[in-house]
Formats: C-alpha cells, structure tokens, sequence
C-alpha cells in the first residue's frame, strides 16, 4: 500500500483506523457540514432526490453484505424492503403503535423473512440461488396482494400515518431529508463496522472459498444465514423508512425490475466495498434524472425515432452502463476511486 | 497415548476402494509422513481426519473423543489445522485478513459487538492482530502483508496457507503437499519452518510429501500407502530399504 511521505503507522490501531491523516478527518467533517448546511442552498427537488437516493443507498448497504461480502447473489431485494414497509405500516395502522418502533420491527420482520428465503442457500449456489431468490420476490408480492386485502391493502395502494416526535410532525422535504441522511449515515456505519470485523472476514471466506472458510473453523450455514439475516434487515429498514416518506406504498414500488436495478447499482458501484453503494445508488439516480430530463428533448429533436425509444431512454443507458461496467471495470466505481486514491496520494512527486 | 488414531478406517466410491482398512496413530511428538505413489488414498486419509469425507468404516478418535459425527468446523475448534494440496486461500484478501480469517475462533465477541467497531471488538481485533503478525514475522512474508494472495507466487501462497493453518492455533497440523512444485531454496525453507514449528509449538504434524529427501530428513516416522492400503511402516531408513516399498514405486 503506497503511503504519503512522512506518515507511518506506529501501532495496529493507527493502521486499522479509516482516517488516517488529519486532512481525512477534516474532509469528513466539511462533509457532514455541507450535509447539514445542504437544505439552504438547493431546492425541494434536489432534497427528495438525495432523500431517494439515501434510501437505496440503505438497500444496497444489506444487498452489500448479502452479494458483494457474502456472495449470495440475490434478486429479490427489493421484496425485502416490502415486507419492512408493510410489516411497520401495518403495525402502525392496526396496532397504533408509533412508527419509531415499528421501523425497526419492520426491518426485523424482513430478517426473519429473509433467513427463510436464505435456507436454500445451503444447498445451492451461484446462479441456481439466485434463481431461488426470485421466488421470494413473487411469493411476497403475492401475499401483498392476495390473501389480505382489507389489511395489505391488496394490489392497491396503503396509506401510511405521519410520522410524528411529540407534536413535530416530519411533514416537508427537509425534515424528511435531515431523517434519511442521518438513518443512512448510521446504516453505513454499521455495516463498514460489520464488514471489518472477523464477521465480515468470516464472510468474504465464505465467499472466496468456502471448503477452505470450513477449515477455518467458520460455520459457513451459520454465515450463510446471518448474512440473509443481516441484509434484509437492512433492506427493511430501508422499506420502512421510505414507506414513512412517500405516506403511500403499493406493491408496484416493489417489482423485480426494481430488484435487478439494486443489483445492477452494486455491480456500477462495486461489489463488496463500503462505498460501492454510494457511487452505485448516485450514478444510477443521476443517469435516470438525465435521462427523464433528456427524453422530452431527443423526441422533439428527432421525431423520427418516435417516443417509445426516448420513453425507454432510461432502461436503455441503464443496459448499456451496465455491459460497459462489466466488461471495462467489472470491480466497479469503487475500485476505481481506489486507484485514483492510490495514485493521487504521491502526486505530484511520487517516489 | 497417541493424540488421533484412525482404527482401521475404509473410504470408497461406489466400487472404488479409497482407503482400505487403514490403521494409523499420530503420537504426541513426532513428524509422521505418509508417502506413496499417485492415487495411493494420501490425501483421501487427511480429507477423513479433516472431516470431508466420511469413511464408511472405522473410527477416527481424537484426544480419546470419536470425530466421525463431528463437522469440519468443529473439528477445527478441537485443534485440527490443515493445509491443502492444491492452495485453497481466500483469493479476494490480502495476506493479513487470510490469516486474519483463521483467527476466526479466537473471536469471542459477539455480533452485536461486531457492529459497533469501537471499544471491545477493536480490542480483540488489535490483539489478535498481534498474534497474525508474529506468524507473517515467522514465515518471512513481510512484504506481501498487504498483497491480495491472487496476485502473488505459488512459493508465497504456500506459506501464507500454512500461516493460515498456524493461526488457528492448532493441536495437531496436517500438511497436504506443503512443498509440491517449489525449487530447492523454496523447499529449504518450507522444511525450516515446519521443523521450527515442530519445535517450538510441540505439535505432532502429519505430512505428505513426494520429495524424498525432505522426508527422510525432516520425519520421525513414515507410512507407506499404495492403492488406499498401508503397505508398510516404520522409520524412515527402513522405509527407504523396505522391500515393499520399493516394489509398490518401482513395480515387481
């Protein structure tokens, strides 16, 4: 690892730690302030986007520890996040229990979901899982939709109650933009704390090698388990915090299209780094708004190629973003601005 | 008393007979090499005492505790460390977190503790840390610490595997091949740190191992298998001389 000039590391912790030098600490820092100060500058529109954004970024941090730690490739992400939007609402609605409490049961009810869904993957693998996964996204939505009309509200939408502190009640962009980022920030750290412990390590074993990982002493079902277990309580959590901020859910905001989106962010963003989410989640989001922005203009300036083809503008980058990411930088933007750090810290005089 | 006795154990695939009825004990201290030619049933007798497969009949006892019935972690957890024949790293770390993961038992704090980094998880990561770097100091891979393994040669990911095995803090250490495709310098070393390790941990080590030289030098006792039966047995100069020997690797 190449290092600046002038700065060892004296003891394990000062090797360990994330920031090093005291430029790293003061660019967080600015970070968290222009995070802050952000509201006075921009408009709603850019608050809501963040906002979204913010809540994916959640998602994938779970799909993280799942696919990019774990490698358990699952396509049924976003069937999680349902079950923590619906579980906290439901509870809310019915039991009139507050929503801070119901946020984290809804992401523990998508746990205990996804340690279910998880079982086959002590058995199969690879592609064949990933196929498993896709049932969990049916089988969710359908029970969504079917069995319990008057209490899912069926195939149609579900109103979810205000969000309240005392008698604050979060009802504009702003309060909603502070929640998410904070919620996000926590998440993050949680799961960058995970990853770097011996249970992330556990789990990278598993993932690179598991005859070996076993050998190791490391109950590779058990890893298998928590790493469902752990992932879709992020993506419940996710699902519950966005329930909260739209105040209106339905089972289309949760379809399989939406599923292989998060994983095509994470394979943009980088699997199995902290930061691939982040990139992930933000390339995607920007790529969409462009394209929504974008579409209008290329079907008026071109009528000739009609308004299907700017109307599946979106999908369209997004397949063609994704075959160059894999075949160009299959690690992803965060290996990437790996590189770029480690060439940028010698620079200008590099030795 | 010997540490693990396999009391005549047989392992086969459908018609194929692996090992057949095989009796070996490892004692406390000594270097015990198993030898023999091609598809002897070597590496199908460690794959046993590792907990990969499962012979059909026979018991494995280890420490007077019987392992049939015992997963591989667990196996582990009593103190079984192995390597592989064919490197088996976890290809996507860097040296340190290989050996890092095979810290793993020595973990003692629990999830929730894992996701909150600060305070005693930091501690016990620190002081493991430690000990992973006494052993990379040991098997002189200080310049790799922060290589991923995909990337390094064959030589070097030999010993972090062994490293990895070390780590695990091992009761008894089974060796598959430790020196397979290495040049003479490589294989020096590899020989110097398994008779340090000898020497300094106190553990009985199994070995296999095709290079003559290095067994005859390096171990207390040999086993000689041929067609997963064991042929003969005893110290190394009488293996060398031993009739049977010399026909199950020359041919009669």
């Amino acid at each position: 690892m190449r290092r600046v000039s002038g700065v060892f590391d004296t003891s394990y912790l000062q090797d360990m730690t994330i920031f090093r030098t005291k430029h790293y600490i003061a660019g967080m820092v600015i970070l968290i302030l222009l995070f802050l100060a952000l509201p006075a500058f921009v408009s709603d529109f850019w608050l809501a986007f963040i906002s979204s954004t913010a809540v994916t970024i959640i998602a994938l941090q779970g799909l993280n520890i799942l696919a990019g730690y774990c490698g358990q490739i699952s396509i049924g992400h976003t069937a999680f996040m349902a079950v923590g939007a619906y579980t906290s609402t439901i509870l809310a609605r019915e039991l009139g229990l507050s929503l801070w409490i119901c946020m984290p049961v809804g992401g523990l009810g998508a746990a205990l979901v996804g340690l279910l869904f998880g079982l086959p993957s002590l058995r199969v693998k690879g592609y064949y899982l990933a196929i498993t996964t896709i049932a969990a996204q049916f089988l969710i939505i359908y029970m969504i939709k079917t069995p319990f009309p008057e209490v899912t509200g069926g195939a149609i939408a579900l109103s979810v109650p205000e969000l309240r502190v005392g008698s604050f009640v979060f009802n504009s962009e702003i309060h909603f933009y502070y929640l998410i980022v904070a919620i996000m920030a926590l998440m993050t750290f949680l799961s960058k704390s995970l990853t770097r412990s011996y249970f992330g390590r556990a789990l990278v074993a598993v993932r690179d090698n598991d005859i070996a990982a076993e050998a190791m002493g490391i109950n590779i079902f058990k890893y298998k388990l928590m790493a469902f277990f752990i992932g879709c309580f992020f993506a419940g959590i996710a699902g519950s915090v966005w329930a909260v901020y739209v105040r209106v859910i339905s089972p289309d905001d949760f379809t399989l299209v939406n599923s292989i989106w998060q994983m095509g962010m994470l394979i943009i963003g980088g699997l199995g780094s902290t930061l691939g989410p982040f990139f992930g989640a933000v390339f995607i989001s920007a790529l969409r708004e462009i394209c929504v922005i974008i579409g209008p203009w290329v079907t008026s300036t071109f009528p000739q190629i009609g308004a299907q083809v700017s109307a599946s503008l979106v999908e369209m980058t997004f397949g063609v973003a994704i075959v160059l990411f894999l075949v160009y930088e299959p690690r992803g933007i965060g290996h990437r601005w790996e590189i770029l750090k480690e060439s940028y810290r010698l620079w200008p005089f590099s030795y | 008393m010997p540490e693990l006795v396999l009391d005549s154990i047989s392992l086969s695939f459908g018609e194929l007979k692996a090992i057949d009825d095989v009796t070996v004990e490892l004692k406390k201290d000594e270097i015990l090499s198993i030898i023999g030619p091609n598809g002897a049933g070597k590496t199908c007798l460690l794959n046993c005492i590792s907990g990969y497969y499962k012979p059909q009949r026979g018991t494995i006892s280890f420490n007077g505790e019987k392992l049939n019935n015992v997963a591989i972690f667990e196996r582990t957890k009593l103190g079984i460390g192995r390597t592989f024949q064919n490197v088996e790293l976890f290809n996507g770390m860097s040296v340190l977190d290989n050996i890092m993961a095979a810290r793993h038992l020595h973990f003692n704090t629990g999830v929730l503790r894992a996701f909150l980094y600060y305070g005693k998880s930091r501690k016990e990561e620190i002081r493991n840390r430690e000990i992973v770097e006494e052993i990379i100091d040991f098997l002189e891979i200080k310049p790799a610490r922060n290589k991923i393994v995909g990337s390094l040669p064959y030589g070097i990911r030999k010993r972090v595997e062994l490293g990895r095995a070390l780590a695990i803090e091992p009761k008894i250490l089974l060796l598959d091949e430790p020196m397979s495709g290495m040049n003479i310098e490589e294989k020096e070393d590899m020989a110097r740190f398994i008779i340090d390790i000898y020497e300094e941990k106190k553990i009985p080590i199994i070995l296999i191992e095709h290079d003559m030289g290095v067994v005859m030098d390096i171990s207390d006792r040999v086993i000689v298998l041929d067609f997963g039966k064991k042929i003969d047995e005893g110290m190394p100069e009488e293996m060398m001389h031993s009739e049977k020997v010399i026909n199950a690797y020359l041919g009669n």
